[in-house]
C-alpha cells in the first residue's frame, strides 16, 4: 500500500493509468475506481507481461475502465465485450484478455454472450462490477436490481427477480467464480489475481456502490453508508449452494470463492 | 501456408465455396459466424479449411457476437471474416458501426435472400442494398462489392480483404442466394500470383504512436493488441490519441475524415464492367445476378437493332456517380433490373439529374428476371 506523502498530484499506480484523461467521470462514492485499483494491483501481482494484457469493456460506467488503463484497451459496443474478447483471444492466444464491465452490459444486453462464453469455457477473465442499477443513463432498473428496489423505471419498486450472477456463471460452466464487495479489498485483489491466472472462463463479481442512483433511491444515501452496509451484511460462505447466493434488497450478501475447477478451455484444448 | 493445403487450378464449386476459398487465398485466418441460409456453406467450408491452414473457425451464439468476434480477431492481428444473410445482416449493423468508427479491417459477406424479415430463406433477393449503404446509424461511407459468379466471389473476396486493409473498414460482399448456390468453374491462381495488401503497421515508437493520426491518404497505421503500443480504441468520437472527445470539433474532424478517406479514393475503389456504351441509346445498369440475365436481353435487343450498352456495377458502394452523370449526358435512358422494389436505381436517377430517363425493372425476389422483362424495358426506353 502507498504511504501518505502529502503529494496529491501522484498516485502509486499512475504509471498504469492514462493520467492525461483524469479526472475520470465516476461520481464521488462510486466503486469503479476502487475496483480498477484492485485490478491493477492484481495484474502486478500476477506477474503477467503487461504488453500482452488487453482490456475489453462494453458500455456503461464500468465500461469506461478501458479508457483509463494504460494497456491495450477496447471500448466496444453495449453488451458485446465478451464476443469481441473471444475473437481477440482466439486470434492471439498469447494475450491475457480481460473483460471489465458492468452488470447491465454483461448480463442484460450481453447476457447471451456471457452464458455462451462460460459454456465454451473461453480462456478470458470477466470482472463484473455490479451496482444493481444502470448508472450511466441515470438510474434505471438493471438485471440485478433486487426485488422491490426502486429505480427511475420502477418508482414503486421492482417486481422482477434479479439474476444471481455467480449462480448463472457456475451453471453456465465457468471454471472460476468469486464474489466480493468493494469493502473487502484484499480478498477482492486475491480473487482477481487468481482469476487472471486461471485457465478458462473466470468470473469475479464485485458488488459496488452507486450512491448517486441506487443508493439515493434505496436508503443508502452516501457511498459510505453503502460500504457500511457491505461490511455488516457480507457473509463469507464459499461452500454455499449458489442457488441461495441471491441478493435481497438491503439483505445479506454472500461472498467468497464459489467455483475453482479444471475443465478443457478454448483455445487451450 | 502449409504445403499442399492451398488450392490452385480449375475447380467446379459453388459461390459459397468459392467465397471461402477466396478468403483463404487472401490470408483470412479467422471466421466467426452463425448458420443461416444461404450462407451456411461458407461457414461449413471455413470450419474445414481454416484448421488446415492454421486458422480458427468459431460458431458464435448469434450474428451480433459473430461480427464482434471478427472485430476482436482483427485487432489481434488476424484477417477475419463473417458471412450471413438478411436477418443476420440486420443484427450485424451495430458492429459494422463499431468497425467503421474504430477503423477495423474485416470482411462481411451477405448472401441476400427474399426479404424483409425471414422472407424467403432459400430463394434469392437483393433487398439489402440500401441497408448495406445506410443500415448502421450515422454518417459514413462503406465499400460494397457485388459479384455475379462463383469466380467473382473468389476474386472479389480477395479484393474485399485488400480494400479493408488499405482503407481500414469493414468491406461488404453483397451477393445473393442465386450466386451462393450456383456451381461453375472457378480458377484459383497459384499463390505467388495473388496480390495481397498487408496491414499498414505504425513506424512511430509506442511513446509517440497516435493510433488515429492518419497518413496523407487519411488512413492511420494500425498496431495490433500485444505489439507493445498499449493503445486505446473506442466507438465513441475520439481524437488522434484514440481518446474519447465529446465536442462538435472532434466530431467534425473525425467524421469528415472517415467519409473522405473513401470519397477521395473513389477512383481506386470503384470497379465497373462496361460494354457497348459509346454509341448506346440505352444502358442497362445492373449488379449481381440480374446482370447475367441482362446479357441475354441485351443480345436480343441488339438483334432488333437497338443500340444497348451494359454498365455492370462490380463496386456498388461507393456509387460511381461521375460515370453515371457522364453516360446520362449521352443516352436516352438507363434500364435497371434489381431483385427488390427499386433501391440502387434511386442512386442512378439522382445522378442522371434528369438528363436521361431511368426505368426500374423491379423483381420482388424468389427468382430472377426473365430476359423478356428486361427486353421490354429496353424497348420502352427507345420508344
Amino acid at each position: 500500500m502507498s504511504k501518505v506523502t502529502g503529494d496529491n498530484e501522484k498516485h502509486p499506480l499512475d504509471a498504469y493509468l492514462r493520467t492525461e484523461r483524469l479526472p475520470h467521470i465516476w461520481c464521488p462514492g462510486c466503486g469503479c475506481g476502487l475496483v480498477l485499483s484492485c485490478f491493477i494491483r492484481s495484474l502486478l501481482k500476477s506477474g503477467l507481461n503487461l504488453d500482452k494484457v488487453a482490456v475489453v469493456s462494453g458500455i456503461g460506467c464500468t465500461g469506461r475502465v478501458a479508457g483509463y488503463i494504460r494497456l491495450d484497451s477496447f471500448h466496444t459496443t453495449h453488451g458485446r465485450a465478451i464476443p469481441f474478447a473471444t475473437g481477440l483471444k482466439l486470434a492471439n492466444p498469447e494475450l491475457k484478455v480481460v473483460v471489465f464491465s458492468g452488470d447491465g452490459d454483461l448480463v442484460a444486453i450481453g447476457g447471451n454472450h456471457f452464458i455462451h462464453a462460460a459454456r465454451r469455457n473461453i480462456d478470458i477473465t470477466v470482472l463484473c462490477v455490479n451496482n444493481f442499477i444502470y448508472g450511466m443513463t441515470g438510474g434505471q432498473l438493471g438485471p440485478t436490481t433486487p426485488l422491490t428496489a426502486r429505480s427511475t423505471t420502477t418508482r414503486m419498486g421492482s417486481i422482477e427477480e434479479p439474476f444471481n450472477i455467480p449462480y448463472l456463471a457456475a451453471a453456465s460452466g465457468a471454471t472460476y467464480v468469486a464474489r466480493w464487495t468493494t469493502a473487502q479489498v484484499r480478498r477482492l485483489e486475491k480473487a482477481i489475481t487468481e482469476a487472471l491466472l486461471k485457465k478458462g472462463f473466470s468470473l469475479v463479481e464485485v458488488i459496488s456502490p452507486c450512491p448517486t442512483y441506487y443508493g439515493r433511491m434505496n436508503k443508502q444515501a452516501s457511498g459510505l453508508d453503502t460500504m457500511k452496509y457491505y461490511r455488516s451484511n457480507s457473509v463469507i460462505k464459499p461452500d454455499i449452494d449458489l442457488k441461495y447466493a441471491d441478493i435481497k434488497l438491503n439483505g445479506q450478501i454472500v461472498v467468497g470463492k464459489f467455483v475453482d475447477i479444471e475443465r478443457p478451455s478454448i483455445p487451450n484444448l | 501456408m502449409p504445403e499442399g493445403k492451398y488450392l490452385a487450378g480449375e475447380f467446379f464449386m459453388s459461390g459459397d465455396e468459392a467465397c471461402a476459398e477466396g478468403a483463404i487465398s487472401a490470408g483470412c485466418r479467422f471466421f466467426a459466424g452463425y448458420p443461416i441460409t444461404p450462407a451456411t456453406e461458407i461457414a461449413e467450408r471455413m470450419s474445414q479449411r481454416l484448421p488446415e491452414v492454421g486458422g480458427i473457425h468459431i460458431q458464435m451464439e448469434d450474428e451480433l457476437a459473430s461480427l464482434a468476434a471478427v472485430l476482436g480477431a482483427s485487432w489481434g492481428g488476424v484477417k477475419a471474416m463473417t458471412a450471413t444473410s438478411g436477418p443476420g445482416f440486420s443484427l450485424m449493423m451495430e458492429n459494422i458501426g463499431l468497425g467503421l468508427m474504430t477503423e477495423t479491417p474485416c470482411v462481411v459477406v451477405n448472401m441476400q435472400r427474399g426479404d424483409p424479415s425471414t422472407g424467403l430463406p432459400t430463394l434469392t433477393g437483393q433487398g439489402d442494398m440500401m441497408q448495406a449503404r445506410w443500415g448502421s446509424h450515422g454518417s459514413y461511407r462503406i465499400i460494397a462489392l457485388a459479384p455475379n459468379s462463383p469466380q467473382e466471389l473468389y476474386d472479389l473476396t480477395i479484393r474485399a480483404f485488400n480494400l479493408s486493409e488499405k482503407y481500414r473498414l469493414p468491406v461488404l460482399i453483397m451477393s445473393e442466394s442465386a450466386t451462393a448456390h450456383m456451381y461453375e468453374k472457378v480458377v484459383i491462381p497459384p499463390v505467388s500470383e495473388i496480390e495481397i495488401t498487408p496491414r499498414r503497421k505504425p513506424t512511430a515508437s509506442p511513446e509517440e504512436y497516435l493510433p488515429y493520426k492518419p497518413d496523407s491518404d487519411l488512413v492511420p497505421p494500425m498496431a495490433n493488441a500485444g505489439d507493445g503500443y498499449r493503445f486505446h480504441t473506442t466507438g465513441l468520437t475520439h481524437d488522434e490519441r484514440g481518446y474519447p472527445a465529446m465536442s462538435a470539433e472532434a466530431q467534425d474532424k473525425l467524421i469528415r475524415r472517415l467519409v473522405e478517406k473513401i470519397e477521395k479514393n473513389r477512383d481506386k475503389i470503384i470497379e465497373l464492367d462496361e460494354d457497348g456504351i459509346d454509341d448506346a441509346e440505352v444502358v442497362v445498369c445492373a449488379y449481381g445476378i440480374p446482370s447475367r440475365v441482362s446479357f441475354r436481353a441485351i443480345e436480343r435487343a441488339r438483334e432488333e437493332g437497338i443500340k444497348v450498352g451494359m454498365l455492370r456495377l462490380i463496386t456498388v458502394w461507393p456509387f460511381p456517380e461521375d460515370r453515371i452523370r457522364q453516360i446520362a449526358g449521352q443516352v436516352k435512358a438507363f434500364v435497371m433490373p434489381e431483385i427488390n422494389y427499386g433501391q440502387v436505381v434511386l442512386e442512378v436517377e439522382r445522378c442522371t439529374g434528369g438528363m436521361a430517363k431511368t426505368i426500374p425493372v423491379p423483381h420482388m425476389g424468389g427468382g430472377v428476371h426473365t430476359p423478356e422483362l428486361i427486353l421490354d424495358a429496353i424497348r420502352q426506353a427507345v420508344r
